[in-house]
Order: C-alpha cells, then structure tokens, then sequence
C-alpha cells in the first residue's frame, strides 16, 4: 500500500516536473561577455534559438546594381526625382530590386500604371518618399547603420508594409469615467509588462526626456517621477524585444545611467533613436493624409517605425551582413533631399501627369549647395 | 507520540469542541467553534474558531472591504466592465496614484481621488487590525510581541505609501495597487534614484530578509529533529531543558561551534523579522528625500568599486561630445 503511494508520488513528480521544464528554453546556454569579468555583464544567448533567428534574418540574395555608363535617368524620363542621378540601366536594376523587395506580388503595376512617369498611385508618391528617407538614412545616420547601412529589403522583406510596424495606440477600452493612466494592461509593445503601451508615440515620435537618474548623489532639483520612469523602462523593454538582446547590450547594469561604464553600443542605440524619430517626423507623418485608411492605426496615423522595423530581433539587421554597398544609389541623397511636403506641391501642380521642368529649377537650385554632401556611405 | 502534531502527522483525533481559556467579560464577543477540518488539520489544529472580532475587528474588515471594492472596481472599469477582461488581465490591473501635477492636492476621483480613498480605508483598516492584535494579546495576559511585529511591516508600508510621498511632495511617488504594477513601480523606483542595491539600508534589510529564512529554516529543522525526544515541547524546554534541547544545542556546537537557546532563537528570528521591515523602511525613505543617486552615493563614499574599461575607447554621452542630430 505504501509502495504503490510512492509510486504514485514519484509519477506526480515526475510529471510535474517534465511539465516545468516544458515551460523554460533547453539549456545548455552559451554567454556573451560584454563587460569587465565578475560584473556580471553577460548576454545569454540560446544557441538552438538564435540559430531559428539567423535563418530568420537572412540577407536577400538581390542581383547588385552598381553605377552604369549613360545618360542621366533624369535627362531621358519624366518625373524622375531621386533617383535622376541614375543611370537609365542602373534605374531599371533599382526598379526590379525594389518591386523583389516590396511588391514581388503585384510586380511594377503595385506603383506604376500604363504612364510610368504618373503619380497617379499613392503607392508610387510613397515610394519616392521611402527611398529618399532610406538615402537619408545611409546618409545622415552612418552612427547608427553603418557599415551595413539599409535598403528598402531592411524593413520590407518582400512586404508591401514591413511586418513590425506601429501607430498610435489608443489603449484599451475602459469605462467612461475611469481616466487611462496609460498602462496597467497587458502591454504587446513592453514585453507584455504592465507598464505603459505606447512608449513609441512618447519617445519615436515626440522626443520626451528618456533620461531620469541623477547624475549628482544628492538631491539636486531632478523632479523626474518614477512614473516618468515606467516609460522609459518600456521603451527599453521595446529595445529589448526588438534587438533579442537583454539590458547589458547596451548599459551596465549597476549604473544604467552612466555613459563611462556602457558598452559602445549604447552610443549606436542613442542615434538610432533619433534616427527614428527623423524617419518619422519627417518621412512618414508627413505623408499621413496620402494613405488611405488601410494603412492607417486606429487613431488615423501612418503606420511608422520602431526599432524591430529593421531589427526584427536581431541586434544588427541581418546580423550585420552588408545592405547597401551593392545599391548606392540608395546610398547618397540625390541632389537634395526632397522632402515629402515639397513633392505634395508638385503634384497637386501637375497631376495627374508630371512634368519635370519646374522640378529641375528647383532641384538645380538645391544641388548647388549640396553637392558636397553627395558622399557615399556605403561599404 | 513520536507523530503528534507536525506536518507529518497521520492520526487525526478530533476531540471536543474547545472554547479556549476563559478571560472574563469578552467572552461574550467570541463566535462558536465553527467545527473541525481534516485538511486544516494537516496543517496545524483541525479546529476551527472561535474568533474575536470586536469593535475594531469589525470596523477594520469593513474598512478592509471598502478599500478592497475601491480597487477591484477600478480594475474592472479600466477593461470596461468586461468580466473576462477582468479575469484575464488581472495580474495586470491597478488602481494608479494621481499624476505628479497633483502634487499633494486631492485630485478627482478618476485622476486619483480613487487611490487616495482606498489608500485612506487600507490603512484605516491596518491600523484597526493592529489595534486589535495589542488588545487581544493584552486580553489574553501575553506579551504585545505580535503587535509590535506587525507594527513593523506597517512602518513599511507607511513610508512608501504616505510617509515618502508627503516628504517628496506628491501622491505620485507612491505604489500603484496592483499585482504586476507595484513590481513595475519597484523597479522604476530602483531604475530612478541610481540603483537601490547600493542603498546600505537596502542592504541591511536585504541581510535580514535572507537571514530570516536561513534561521527559519535552522529552527525549524532543529525542533523537527529532536521532536522525537519531546523538543516540539519548546516552551516547557525553556525552562526545563531535557534531552532534546541538549541535543540540539550540542548538535550546533558540533557544528559551528556555538548554539542559540530554545529562548534566544526566538528572539533572534523576531529581530531578524522585525529588523527586516525596520531597515527597509528607512532605506525607502531616505531615497530621495535625502540621496538621490544610490551608485553615485556608493562611489562618492567608496562603496562601489571601479572597474577597468574593457573597450579601448572610452564611451562618452553623445549630448555632452557634441552628437547632436
């Protein structure tokens, strides 16, 4: 009798505990040092997982488009306005990598109609935006991309709209008498945490103070809240998601707050952020009343980036495997960067087909003074 | 004997219903036994009741209550009323201390006013309870030990609920009501004011938190093992030490060379529990109010060692090297 209850006791268990370890990630683990030894600044990485994201993140295998001979693509087509620098066979390379990149569904008719030179397409106004945002990037941003550097493929992934993209979030439905502190449910974007939802509204878009501790031992007048805190820690939280990696990718732990004893890569982090904020300020909102309501959140905004846009769980995209050096063309800025606004002027001129001889003054106009910053980025 | 009364214990006897020991006039606020247990008396006494409540002790499960409605209703309206919702996302719920513009001020009830009337009634409710934990002791002829104990934990919750928040000057320093939340809150708290591990009360309480245990586990493994020799009889050991005691006292000298008394390991576990809550507090307390930054406060005073860099080049805020974009 006794027996057979410590049988039945041992199953239990047993089974208990096959259920527990169902629950965590297999070991054995492999660490990263990432610190002075015994600070215990170490990343954790599961082999067997990150072997399922590198497979998940690997490079395209897009035909390069390198500079050809030839006549500018500006002189031979119409409205042709960052990209006009290009050769016409480089252009029509571009164009085939892109529609592999973002539309490889819908092919060239996912932008352009019978008149190739038309706006017509929204889709074809917000690609132009994109690609002068992406030579921005690989422009303006080196701090944060290069050498890798990004193409369209960084976030697209053979997407018409990247996986990982947000808006706006206007939180959970509660009653109407009950003010939302802006947390306090299950939050998608802060690693399910309870703590705020929409960090990226507050911090990737508005430029809210992230940095909370003191930097004197003492009081010294900082009045920043431990609520203002919990915002912070869900954005870090998004960090985390995005890259795959835990906090020591980027601080020591003892000393969040101290730039002296981070890892180089906090530096990366901190223009990544307003490199973010920049994509979009001023390439996505701007182009917020052309989109139609599809691609639109909740709130009515453009679906923009975050972090996991191009990371998508890896700490570099990619791993860090090359994006631009066999594009770039998407490496420079074309003349100078035409912003979205300049363009909606253009068009409402000119639609619904586009002519290029009021663009040419103006873009003429702006090369002079920019011509210096032509420089390419890439390799 | 040898299998009376621990967790262990396979014969159950339920005996005649027991009114406790007679104490006079207040007898009469007693409830009847309310019956015997199998599984509570696996635990520890099958029987069940009587309690006491009294005044306080009714005053204070009402205040309980209404706290207790405050919050839970204001979790259930953050998902609209959706009684699923509810179920699903509770551990994620709370009821959130007014925004810092508030400062001190009463906010409306949706902006807070709920967290400061249920905060109120929650501590109403404590404080009762505490009351009636002193008068039952006293009541009973024992020492106030237990009151004064639990006194402790109240300093605890006091200094982060209202004590801080009022030196600092606004409700929003305060712990939201919430499972997941309160522990978000700990970690922000710890994240703002520089790392609380280099806080020495916070490595004091830490000490006695641990400590606790570790001598918990050491009583309890102690009186467990010389139960067969009538040591779960602790307080008759104490002034009556036979072979059990002896035993165990020898066993720990053997060991490391030094033994508690059936008396002191209990004063030990007290301080050790009480010291817990004590240090804490003053630790929570003294954060921001009187330090601002814990790891700036370590280095300045050389508690934090110096590490060598392990990067070449050393890492500088880009805001201070000119990288602004």
């Amino acid at each position: 009798m006794k027996r057979s209850f410590n049988i039945v006791r041992c199953a239990a268990a047993g089974f208990g505990l096959l259920l527990l370890t169902g629950c965590f990630e297999s070991p054995p683990m492999e660490t990263v040092q990432r610190g002075y030894r015994g600070t215990g600044m170490e990343q954790v990485i599961n082999p067997d997982l990150l072997a399922e994201k590198v497979a998940a993140n690997l490079p395209p295998e897009t035909q390069p488009v390198m500079p050809l001979p030839g006549p500018k693509s500006s002189e031979l087509y119409k409205n042709v306005q960052v990209l006009g620098d290009t050769s016409a066979g480089e252009l029509a390379g571009l164009m085939v990598a892109m529609t592999e990149w973002v539309s490889p569904e819908q092919g060239c008719n996912y932008c352009h109609v019978a008149d190739m030179a038309s706006d017509e397409l929204y889709t074809k106004r917000v690609a132009r935006t994109m690609i002068s945002m992406t030579q921005n990037i690989n422009q303006s941003w080196g701090k944060h991309v290069q050498p890798a550097g990004v193409t369209c493929y960084t976030c697209h992934r053979g997407n018409n709209i990247p996986e990982y993209v947000w808006a706006e979030d206007p939180g959970p439905k509660h009653a109407a008498r009950i003010t939302d502190p802006g947390q306090n449910t299950v939050s998608l974007t802060a690693a399910y945490s309870s703590l705020p939802y929409d960090p990226l509204t507050t911090f990737l878009q508005d430029d809210a103070e992230i940095r909370m501790a003191s930097a004197t031992a003492l009081p010294t007048g900082n009045r920043q809240s431990i609520k203002q805190t919990e915002w912070t820690y869900s954005l870090m939280m998004h960090f985390s998601e995005s890259l795959g990696v835990g906090c020591v990718h980027c601080h020591n732990s003892r000393a969040f707050a101290s730039w002296s004893e981070s890892p180089p890569t906090r530096v990366t982090a901190w223009h990544g952020i307003r490199m973010v904020r920049d994509i979009n300020n001023s390439y996505i909102s701007p182009i917020n009343d052309d989109m139609p309501a599809n691609r639109k959140g909740p709130l009515g905004d453009a679906l923009k980036a975050n972090c996991k846009t191009c990371h998508q769980g890896a700490y570099k995209p990619f791993y860090g495997a090359p994006q631009i050096e066999n594009f770039p063309s998407l490496g420079y800025t074309h003349s100078a960067v035409v912003m979205p606004s300049e363009m909606e002027s253009d068009e409402s001129d000119s639609e619904p087909m586009n002519t290029s001889d009021e663009e040419d003054v103006t873009e003429a106009s702006l090369t002079t003074e920019n011509d210096s910053s032509r420089v390419m980025v890439a390799g | 004997m040898a299998e009376y009364q621990n967790i262990f214990t396979q014969v159950q006897v339920i005996p005649p219903e027991d009114p406790g020991v007679p104490i006079g006039r207040e007898t009469a606020n007693r409830t009847g036994v309310l019956g015997h247990s199998y599984w509570m008396g696996k635990l520890g006494d099958a029987q069940i009741g009587p309690i006491y409540l009294g005044f306080t002790g009714v005053l204070s499960l009402i205040c309980g209550f209404i706290a207790f409605e405050i919050i839970g209703l204001n979790m259930w309206a953050s998902v609209n009323w959706d009684p699923i919702e509810f179920v699903r996302q509770l551990p994620w719920l709370a009821l959130e201390p007014p925004a810092p513009e508030y400062g001190l001020s009463i906010p409306p009830l949706a902006d807070g006013g709920w967290w400061l009337m249920a905060g109120f009634f929650l501590t109403a409710a404590i404080l009762l309870w505490w009351v009636r934990t002193y008068n039952r002791a006293v009541s009973l002829g024992m020492g106030t030990h237990m009151a004064w104990a639990f006194a402790g934990a109240i300093w605890l919750y006091l200094v982060l609920g209202f004590i801080r928040p009022v030196l600092m000057g606004s409700w929003s320093e305060a712990v939201p009501f919430g499972l997941f939340p309160h522990l978000d809150w700990t970690a922000a708290f710890s994240l703002r004011y520089g790392n609380l591990f280099y806080n020495p009360f916070h490595m004091l309480s830490i000490a006695f938190l641990y400590g606790s245990t570790l001598l918990f586990a050491m009583h309890g493994g102690t009186i467990l093992a010389v139960s067969r020799y009538g040591g779960d009889r602790e307080i008759d050991q104490i002034v009556d030490r036979g072979t059990a005691s002896e035993r165990a006292a020898l066993f720990w000298r053997w060991t490391m060379g030094f033994n508690a008394t059936m008396e002191s390991i209990h004063r030990w576990a007290w301080w050790f529990a009480v010291l817990t809550v004590v240090t804490g507090g003053i630790g929570i307390l003294l954060t921001g109010t009187v330090v601002d930054n814990w790891y700036l406060w370590a280095v300045k005073h050389g508690v934090a060692p110096a590490y060598p860099m392990v990067d070449p080049a050393p890492v500088t805020d880009p805001l201070m090297s000119g990288g602004s974009q």
